[in-house]
């Protein structure tokens, strides 16, 4: 539980965090959810901490031309709390509401949730489903990410070694639109064993996106094939759960094996799209 | 005798809250000495391996670094000893290997410790630890208790053949039984595993030791639940210095279950290396170091069978268990399986005859060890599960078929005590009366309707019993002497009235977390007729009492609490002779009550203040009475005690997820009288969450090369608030008959009555839904309920 010797160093901008990011074995901390207990156990080693909590351009929700922009230093909490969140995007408020307890909420952020990619994280499902943009930027500038295209492995992004996530630009969804994020906790670390999150047009288009059963949170573009443009009903939802998490390699651990965690997806997608029907 | 001021039976609130709510709890962490250093151990990353070489010549070089110590250094040291001798069969004594404060020649388990870096802060302790580097050769590894018999097993230690420590028997002889088995119209049968777990207490392990040069004594703080006990192994079998240049502390201590109970090799180590490095040396285990290196309980692997006859009275009982001691000796590890297990398997039944056959196994794992309720838990899960599996295999109901086989009520004083057929006699009991209370709280006929509609709506629910019953109050010391105890289990109660009529008490019993210093306290100020702001507790430093022998067991109050009453009868004897003299009267003729001797019949009385006050100041004092107030006794107990209960729990189980969810739980217990009821229910709720612990949520998860492959809150599941419905808690009181308090015990309860009633609640349910499946391997995972009604589809 005691981390190696580092040097901290608490950035006031998002420049002077790329700056000190690109020298030396340096690593971001935001809320430190998942990088310090990774440091305490020595699996992370970074010789320079560079805090961008206290970044306020890197706080805040905002709604701008059809979208939500989350910053990516907002907490859990403050997504749980936001009435804009509430109105649009009630299933990000239901995902923040099942992430660890109130500690974990107050302190961890989505852009460190999303950098983190946890295989088992909350947001990544989210994200992909509302078909986010995430905006990164580096020494060599800006760019913007599809959700579809950041997550890339286990742990693993798109982003570049010192590229900073600075916000998600989430669509707002059209009027009549439904959505839901279903959790099947792991009852030790609550993280997601399966997590379903489905998002519903009135004219049926219908997004999917699991997280928790594989290395990283995918579209599960076969189910989602099976349930757009069809009415919800019994038959359509048995033949999305046939026809979901295809060809996925299914993570197994010891509280669920590989045919387990699959049945639990299928199942869970039931649910989603029963609660969405 | 004083009439009573109304203290005891009350809810009193804690008074060791105050500091421990506010922070100002004092841990042996928090003690930090003049001059401190710190160690940290080098531990085996593999179960069984041989050490080819330990090289510390680059950490030694590391900065702050003081001292580092191998194996090599402590071979001439004796290891850490085994405090409860177990014979086999044959009369051979159980084989008893080294356990080294530090490994010489070869790991047995993953966290085995084979190096101790002191350095001057804590970062460069492990900074430099990480520099030791150790060259092991790896063994094969065996972790399971029933296949490490077999021929061909790795072998634990050379001098140990199949890994067999002893076997053990007790009971009718094996052809009664098989005899009494060809009667039976019914036999049920079930092969299980009670798998292990890990105490987790939320303290880790902590010691800090130092050496008074000067006076050549050693001092060492320790989290532990018997601070002289751990004094008397170490100093004695350990490292061979005089006992009383030793002062063992055990300070604020969160938590125990058992786990620290045991005297660990550390302990002993700090102690000896504070003498060579010539500072105080503190070690506090990171969680995952206490993940592999605590005292773990539990882990068996059984088989037994019940048999009936057709009405379901039951007709004999065969147990055949392996019991996984880990890769050595704990303190109490051979007692748990066999004394405290073996003989618990009467249960709450007329059980006619019995026999119990345990073979204790190495393996190359952690040490096992008591943990919370040690081996009664074991017992009672055995018996639940097989009678409410009996009922459902036979279309019995599984309360009436505990009505048809409970001993009858007894008090233990108009009625005898109930001998088992498994060396025990019980004390006192009602049996019957706390599963009436048990079904009519839950109102069972009413559940039964409501199962049988939830089935209509394909719904799972379930109910589960468990009656239980523990022995408590350890011990009778001629009694645990005959059973290979190599201790007494007496307990010493000190009673010190200061001139002013304060009061101080002694116990040898220690608190870690139970409120001794609420529940002995209102004893006492009943007792003597004094507020309770008059009294203090104190506990845990071998220098301040005579002796203890520490808090395990549920033994604090029935054995602790009888010792303070001897010293304070004696306290009211002595005063009686000092108040008559005060008063011209014979000593004979006083009477003291709510805090006043009097002479009987007349109102002339005198305060006990008055009274203290004379004994230390003796002007006007009786010629042949020694000045002061202060008398020590020791109490022995005569039996132990029997606390019993019922505890039904109901459970809906979610049929596509496999996903428990407990609806209820009910518990009535019957610990005897009750000295502080909100503390009895703190008991209870704590005991019950960590017996649904054991049957949903936890379980230590070894692989085949011995590693534990969920040694982390992210992996291993303790359950928590949200887990858990509010549980419905009363009490049954049947008093002991043989303690002055009358009290039995109730530390351990919720352990030992609440794991079956859980499990068979899910069994119930899938009955109730066609699927006839006969055990679940605990935890009862989602995954492993959906498999087995996967695999029993009907
Ligand atoms: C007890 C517990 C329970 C939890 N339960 C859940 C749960 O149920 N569901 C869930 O989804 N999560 C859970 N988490 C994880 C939690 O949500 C973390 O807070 C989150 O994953 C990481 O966010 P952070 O702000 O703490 O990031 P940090 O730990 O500070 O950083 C994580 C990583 O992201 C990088 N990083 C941080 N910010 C940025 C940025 N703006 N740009 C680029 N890189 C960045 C860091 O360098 C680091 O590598 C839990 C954590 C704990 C400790």
């Amino acid at each position: 539980m005691i981390p190696v010797e580092f040097d901290y160093k608490k950035a006031i901008s998002v420049e002077e965090a790329l700056e000190a990011l690109s020298s030396g074995d340096s690593k971001l901390l935001a809320g430190g959810y998942s990088l310090i207990p990774a440091m305490k156990l020595r699996l992370n080693q970074p010789s320079m901490l560079i805090d961008i909590g206290g970044i306020a351009s890197l706080k805040g929700i905002e709604e701008e031309d059809g979208q939500i922009i989350i910053k990516a230093g907002t907490t859990h909490n403050d997504i749980l709390n936001n009435d804009l969140i509430k109105t649009h995007l009630p299933f990000f408020h239901e995902a923040a509401s099942m992430i660890g307890d109130v500690q974990v909420r107050n302190r961890g952020t989505i852009g460190g949730s999303l950098a983190h990619a946890d295989p088992a994280a909350d947001w990544p499902a989210l994200v992909l489903v509302a078909e986010a943009t995430i905006d990164v930027v580096g020494t060599g500038g800006k760019r913007n990410i599809k959700a579809a295209d950041f997550f890339t492995g286990l742990f693993t992004t798109a982003l570049a070694e010192n590229e900073i996530i600075t916000a998600i630009r989430i669509p707002i969804p059209a009027n009549g639109s439904r959505m839901v994020y279903l959790k099947f906790e792991n009852p030790a670390s609550r993280f997601a064993v399966v997590g379903c999150a489905v998002l519903r047009s009135s004219d049926k288009k219908t997004t999917i996106a699991f997280t928790g059963v594989a290395d990283y949170a995918f579209r599960d573009t076969a189910a989602e094939q099976v349930v757009s443009g069809k009415i919800l009903d019994t038959n359509t939802i048995a033949d999305a759960m046939n026809a979901a998490v295809y060809g996925v390699n299914v993570l197994s651990d010891n509280f669920a094996s590989e045919d387990y965690r699959r049945h639990l997806a299928k199942v869970y997608l039931k649910r989603a799209l029963q609660a969405i029907a | 005798m004083s009439t009573m001021n109304g203290m005891v039976g009350k809810s009193v609130k804690r008074v060791e809250d105050k500091r421990f709510v506010t922070g100002k709890g004092k841990y042996t962490d928090d003690i930090i000495l003049p001059l401190q250093t710190y160690a940290y151990f080098v531990r085996s990353p593999y179960a069984h391996a041989r050490i080819v070489n330990v090289d510390t010549g680059a950490a030694i070089d590391m900065p702050g670094v003081l001292a580092i110590y191998t194996g090599k250094d402590v071979e001439a040291i004796n290891g850490v000893p085994c405090g409860w001798q177990v014979n086999f069969k044959n009369g051979d004594t159980m084989k008893e290997p080294k356990h080294p404060l530090l490994v010489a020649d070869k790991v047995r388990h993953v966290g085995d410790a084979v190096a101790m870096v002191v350095a001057q802060t804590r970062e460069q302790a492990k900074d430099a630890a990480q520099m030791v580097m150790v060259d092991y050769e790896e063994l094969p590894v065996v972790v399971n208790a029933a296949e490490a018999v077999k021929p061909g097993a790795p072998q634990v230690h050379a001098d140990v053949p199949n890994n067999i420590c002893y076997d053990w028997e007790l009971g009718n002889s094996k052809a009664e039984v098989d005899q009494a088995m060809l009667e039976a119209a019914h036999i049920t049968s079930l092969e299980f595993v009670n798998q292990r777990m890990i105490a987790n207490a939320i303290e880790p392990r902590s010691y800090n030791a130092f050496y008074d040069e000067a006076n050549e004594k050693y001092t060492l703080y320790t989290s532990t639940q018997d601070p002289h006990l751990i004094r008397l192994l170490m100093s004695a079998f350990v490292l061979g210095i005089p006992e009383h240049k030793v002062r063992v502390i055990g300070p604020d201590v969160g938590g125990g279950f058992g786990s620290k109970g045991d005297h660990y090799a550390e302990e002993a180590l700090l102690t000896w290396a504070s003498q060579k490095v010539g500072r105080p040396i503190k070690w506090t285990a990171e969680r995952s170091e206490s993940f592999v290196s605590d005292a773990q309980g539990r882990d068996h692997v059984t088989k037994a069978e019940m048999g009936f006859d057709k009405e379901g009275k039951i007709l004999a009982l065969r147990v055949k268990t392996y019991a996984n001691q880990g890769a050595y000796l704990g303190t109490f590890g051979p007692a748990v399986p066999t004394y405290l297990y073996g003989t618990l398997m009467q249960g709450l039944y007329t059980t006619p005859k019995i026999n119990v056959d345990v073979t204790g196994v190495f393996t190359n794992t952690t040490v096992v060890d008591a943990y919370r309720g040690a081996g009664r838990p074991e017992a009672t899960y055995l018996l639940e599960r097989l009678i409410d599996l009996a009922a459902l295999e036979m279309g019995m109901d599984p309360a009436d078929i505990r009505f048809k086989n409970f001993v009858p009520p007894f008090d233990g004083t108009n009625q005898p005590g109930y001998q088992t057929q498994v060396a025990l006699l019980y004390d006192s009991g009602n049996y019957e009366g706390v599963l009436r209370k048990g079904l009519s709280m839950l109102g069972y006929d009413d559940f039964r309707k409501k199962q049988q509609e939830a089935t209509r709506n394909g719904k799972l629910l379930g109910v589960g019993f468990s009656t239980y019953i523990e022995a408590c109050g350890l011990a009778p010391s001629a009694v645990a002497g005959a059973l290979g105890a190599r201790a007494g289990l007496y307990e010493m109660g000190q009673v010190r009235v200061q001139p002013t009529g304060k009061v101080t008490i002694y116990t040898g019993t220690h608190a870690h977390g139970q409120g001794h210093e609420t529940t002995f306290a209102q004893v006492v100020a009943d007792r003597l007729g004094i507020p309770m702001a008059d009294i203090e507790i104190v506990h845990g430093d071998s220098d301040s009492m005579a002796f203890g022998m520490g808090t395990y067991g549920s033994r604090s109050l029935a054995v602790g609490g009888s010792a303070i009453v001897k010293s304070i009868d004696k306290v009211i004897e002595k005063g009686k002779k000092i108040a008559a003299h005060k008063l011209e009267a014979n000593a004979g003729d006083m009477e003291f009550a709510n805090g006043k001797f009097t002479v009987k019949g007349t109102d002339k009385s005198i305060s006990f203040g008055d009274v203290a006050l004379t004994a230390y100041v003796p002007h006007v004092y009786p010629a042949d009475l020694e000045p002061g107030l202060d008398f020590t006794s020791f109490y022995d107990p005569t039996n132990f005690t029997y606390p019993f209960g019922c505890h039904i729990a109901v459970v809906e189980v979610d049929k596509e997820t496999g996903k428990v969810e407990l609806k209820r739980f009910i518990a009535v217990d019957d610990v005897g009288n009750i000295i502080n009821p909100m503390i009895v229910e703190g008991q209870i709720h704590g005991g019950v969450a960590q017996g649904i612990g054991q049957a949903l949520f936890e379980g230590a998860e070894f692989d085949s090369n011995g590693q534990l492959t969920n040694a982390s809150y992210m992996d291993y599941c303790m359950p928590r608030a949200d887990d858990l419905p509010m549980f419905e808690t009363t009490n049954q009181v049947t008093p002991c008959p043989h303690n002055p308090l009358g009290a039995k015990g109730a530390g351990e309860a919720g352990t030992i009555g609440a794991t079956p009633a859980v499990v068979n609640a899910v069994i119930d349910a899938l009955w109730s839904g066609g699927h006839k499946v006969k055990d679940i391997r605990m935890p009862l995972t989602s995954e492993r309920v959906w498999r087995a009604m996967q695999a029993s589809v009907n």
